[in-house]
Order: structure tokens, then sequence, then C-alpha cells
């Protein structure tokens, strides 16, 4: 029997201080956030820069729902149902590519549709009527979507809520990551990482800003890269090579990461390095400096460097990290499988060095070959099998719980407190029930 | 010195056995061992790589898998290659240097678990009286587009 039948009974799921197993491992509530979370939320689908010209297309997955995102005739680019309007095929199957002639046509009958969406022709139209031709011709339509400074998000519910209303303050984390562009402008450097996860979506994105975990789960990879660089004894004033300062920050004690602070905004968005990060002390790159001080000006170029965020989630789809131009994305597809992308990007403007950075970081951190990736995912897996214990059916998100939170509209922690989490539960109940009662 | 045909299958042997320092040991100073992301992608760090490492990135990896808390491993991953006979590209395979092109089946086995890849692996060798050394050990993985689950040993 369905305990979950009715999107209601999800509500017992979710405690101020707790979470019920159930969230991670029950099909039946996968269903539901597919339904409902993850149709309510604005969902990040990719990057403008992936479609440059006219024509272009990327094709992503958005909950259970294939997408187009494509730039149209005019260069906007919108977010299409990846669907023919006649029996339902994909239009697109590649990743990306470029639609031709400009136009999008079906593989299977011909059924061809302009970049917004809207029905151009088919085939020997004669046969329908002018009643068929008004209600199912008019086209696959197109998804209420939004370009915030190149970042395309889309919210596949025909009503809901804004996007300004949904991320708030919160876009600040990509205001700044774009901002570190000596042009303002970011540019995706390639293809992604692709990651499997065996676990549910919500183990991912809760361990973005979760900082009691990178000391204990990380000291065989960091630890290791810090107690080799350290015993080679290098001599005094020779740099250190870039994956040791990328790696070695991870295995900070727990004083450095409770005081780089955690900022929670409402509808499950947050970021942790409120006031310096694992990032912080990166090398400077004196050429790329130059460059941001000859377009903002001194003061305003260092106050932008100055920001070195550590993970922002955009709940549920996005995280971020705008200090080392990386970004990854929750792909969820089962209650127990997740494809995490990561994407690199470039800063126009900015020497090659800091992409040589980016892409370094992405590599050593969240490749499926990645040693620090591989401790992450073994604890995931073992919380979603630990979990099937019956012993006891809840979730502790206890640490530094205040009752008082949740009438807040949001606040700064230490950044060890467990209040993004809670957070994230209270948009996810949210999220879940917003459609209740409205015509599916 | 044994023909370097011989040596892209000890190299192989060396991790299917776990005698990575001897495999560390392979290889020259400033060696790569590089695994790209992308087809035709341009040697060097203007895109991202699944294995991009240098002898200093081995050796941590090396180091960390025998980490009493490398968590991912307590349940130990073991490997085998299935190599196809390697064929000389260019340069000279007595005393090179030289780059060989290996077609190679990789299975990675982890109690229940079984993951197999197929690949190329291009070696690109130098030769000198003491024997062979890696310069760079190149893999072309088949899928490599593909969303992929944890590859914690060596390819």
């Amino acid at each position: 029997m369905n305990r979950y039948a009715d999107i209601a009974s999800v509500r017992e799921l979710v405690r101020p201080d707790r979470i019920h197993r159930d969230v991670y491992l029950d099909p039946a509530v996968f269903d539901l956030e597919m339904n409902h979370l993850w149709r309510n939320a604005w969902v990040y689908v990719g990057h403008d820069s992936q479609v440059p010209s006219p024509g272009d297309y990327y094709s992503a997955q958005i909950g259970r729902e294939p997408v187009i995102m494509v730039r149209g005739n005019d260069s906007r680019v919108r977010v299409l149902p990846n669907r023919c309007a006649h029996k339902g095929t994909r239009l697109v199957s590649a990743q990306q590519g470029k639609c031709q002639g400009g136009l999008l046509r079906c593989p299977y009958h011909g059924w061809i549709y302009r970049l917004d969406g809207t029905l151009r022709s088919v085939p020997l139209k004669g046969g329908y009527s002018e009643a068929a031709q008004a209600e199912a011709l008019h086209g696959i339509g197109e998804l209420t979507s939004h370009n915030y400074r190149g970042f395309v998000f889309v919210r596949l519910a025909a009503q809901g809520i804004g996007f300004q209303e949904f991320f708030g303050d919160s876009l600040t984390s990509i205001d700044n990551m774009v901002d570190r562009s000596p042009q303002g402008r970011l540019e995706v450097a390639g293809a992604a990482l692709r990651y499997l996860h065996d676990c549910n979506w919500k183990m991912y994105v809760e361990n973005l800003n979760d900082a009691m975990h990178p000391m204990v789960a990380h000291e065989s990879s960091a630890g290791t890269a810090k107690r080799l660089w350290d015993s080679a004894a290098p001599a005094a004033g020779s740099p250190k090579p870039m994956v040791i300062e990328q790696f070695t920050p991870f295995v900070n004690d727990y004083d450095f990461f409770e005081k780089m602070g955690v900022r929670v905004y409402p509808n499950g968005h947050s970021y942790t390095g409120v006031n310096f990060s694992i990032h912080s002390k990166y090398s400077s790159v004196s050429e790329y400096e130059r460059r941001m001080f000859e377009s903002y000006g001194e003061e305003r170029a260092k106050a932008i460097l100055a920001e070195a965020r550590h993970n922002t989630v955009y709940y549920p789809s996005l995280t971020i990290k705008g200090a080392i131009q990386t970004i990854r994305v929750a792909r969820p597809l089962a209650v127990d499988k997740t494809v995490i992308e990561s994407w690199t990007f470039r800063l126009v403007g900015a020497p090659d060095e800091m992409l040589a950075r980016t892409a370094t970081y992405a590599r050593l951190i969240n490749a499926p070959t990645s040693m620090v990736g591989h401790d992450d995912l073994h604890c995931y897996r073992a919380i979603q099998e630990g979990l099937s214990s019956a012993n006891c059916d809840w979730v502790s998100l206890h640490r530094n719980f205040s009752a008082a939170e949740a009438d807040a509209v949001g606040g700064t922690y230490g950044a060890t407190n467990e209040a993004p989490m809670r957070g994230q539960y209270r948009a996810w109940i949210d999220l879940m029930t917003r459609s209740e009662g409205a015509v599916a | 010195m044994t023909s370097a045909i011989e040596f892209v299958y000890h190299e192989a042997r060396l991790i299917d056995e776990k005698r990575f320092d001897e495999w560390h040991e392979l290889f020259a100073d400033d060696a790569l061992y590089w695994m790209p992301l992308t087809r035709d992608q341009p040697i060097g760090e203007a895109h991202t790589s699944l294995f991009y490492e240098d002898k200093l990135l081995l050796k941590v990896r090396i180091e960390r898998l025998r980490h009493p808390n490398a968590f991912s491993q307590q349940q130990p991953s073991f490997c085998q290659h299935v190599l196809q006979r390697p064929t000389v590209e260019s340069g000279d395979a007595d005393a090179g240097p030289c780059v060989l092109r290996t077609p190679f089946l990789y299975v990675e086995a982890q109690l229940d678990q079984q993951l197999i890849l197929a690949g190329t692996a291009y070696h690109h060798l130098q030769g000198d009286a003491r024997g062979w050394k890696i310069q760079m050990k190149k893999i072309e993985l088949l899928n490599r587009e593909a969303a992929l689950p944890s590859i914690q040993l060596l390819l």
C-alpha cells in the first residue's frame, strides 16, 4: 500500500529538527518530488553560453521532463518541452547541437516547429479538421524560464512563485561569480564531468553546506596531500603546487569551518563562506588582478575578489562555487540514483591561468575519478543503506537547532549549524504541497 | 632492456597486483598521467580531464589507497586489465623514445559491484640503459561522455 498516495501525507515526514527516512528511501515520495517539488521550483537548465548562436540547442532533463534550451532567431534563449505535439516523440536527442534551418523538425512524421515552440507546418495538414488544428496544432509551447546573468532556469509549473521571489538575495552568489570576469561575462568551458551517484539527490545537496564532514571524510585524500607536501620539506619560498593549495584546506580544523559562517535564505537556499572559505588563500594571479582593477577600479575589484564564498545552494538543483568558477547540478534519476554534473567556466577577459585553476579544482574534487568525491559518495551510499535499518525512522537535523529560526526570513550562523538543512526541508514541504488542490 | 611492448604489459600487471610503489617508479619525474574528458582534447588544462596527474598527485593517490580512513576503500576494490597487443605508433621500440597504442578492457570490482570500461592507452616512453620510463600515459575512455560511477583504481 502506498502510504503517500495523498500529497498531504508528506507533511508527516518533516519535523523542525528531524526528517523521516522515507524522504530518501521511498520511491513513492520520489514520484511526488518529481510531480510537485521539481515542477514548482525554479530548476537550473544550463548556461546561455552553451547556445551562443540562433538555432543552437542544449537538451536536459528537468525532474522527469525532457526539455530543450534553444536560442531563437531573435537571440532570446527559451526553454521548450522536448516533445512533439503529435505523438510525443523527443524532438532532439543529441545533448547539444544546431537546429537545421533554424527550425525543429520531428524525426518521426516531420512536424516542424519554430524556435519559439510554435508550429510552422505539418505534412498533409488537410487531414486535420479546423477544430483539431486549433486544439492539437498549437505547437509545443514555451516553458516559463528566466535567464539570470547567463544562468537559465525553468519552472515547469505554469503558475507559481516568481523567479526573484524564489531566489531573493541568494542571487548575490551568481553576481559575484559573474563579476569575477573582467568583462562581467562567463562562458562554459567545454563538457561537464558527469558523476553517477547511487544515492538520493538530497544527500548531495545537503552535503554542500555541511561543514562538519570535510575533516573526517577527506582525511585520507586532503590529509595525505598535506602530509606529503609538508614532509617533502620544500625550500622556503618555493611555490605550493596548485593541487596542494586546493586540497589542504579540506582538512582545516573545526574552528575554521565554524567561523567561515553560513547564510540561510528562504526557499531552501544558503551559502557557506560568509567570512572566508577554503578558497580565500589561493595565491593571486597578478595579471588577472591587474585586469580586474582596470575594469572595475581597485576598490570595487578588491571587494569582488574578497568575497570567496564556499558553496551556494540554489535549491533544489544548482550548487555553485563562484570563487573557483565551477557549478554542480543535481539531476535526480530515481530515489537512489542521481547524476551530478560539474561544469567549469571561463572568466571572459581573464588570463588562461584562471581557467586552469577551475579545471584543476573540478577534476580534483568533483570527477568520478576524484579521491575526494569517492569518500563523499561512499558516505551518501552508506546513508542510503544504513537508513534501511528499521531501528529508527528519523534522521537528525538537531545541531544548533532553534525553534525561532523557522519564522525568520533567513539568518547568518556559525557554519557548522545544520540550519541550511532545516531550511531545505521547510522549502521541501512548501514546494511539495504548493500545488495541493490545483489542477494537475 | 625488455621490449617496449613487454613494458606495457608489465605496467598493467603492476596496477592489477597493486604494486603501486613499483608502478610509480615507472614514471619519469616530469611524467603526466592523463585521461581526457572529451574527444580530440588538446593537452593542457584549458579543459578539465578525468585524470591529469603528475608524479606528486599519483603519489597522493597511492598513499590514500593505503590510508586506514580511505572510507571508500575499506571494502577494497580490485582491478584487471585485459590488453590487446600494443602497436608501435612511432619512434624506436628498442631504444626509445616511442609511442605505443594499446586498446584495453578494464574491470574494477568491489564486493558485489563490477564496472567494465573500454578504452585505448597511449604510452609515450623514453628508454635508457636503466630501462623504460613513462613520459606520458594517455587513456582515452570509450564512454567518456557517460555519467560514470566512481572509478577508484588506476587504468
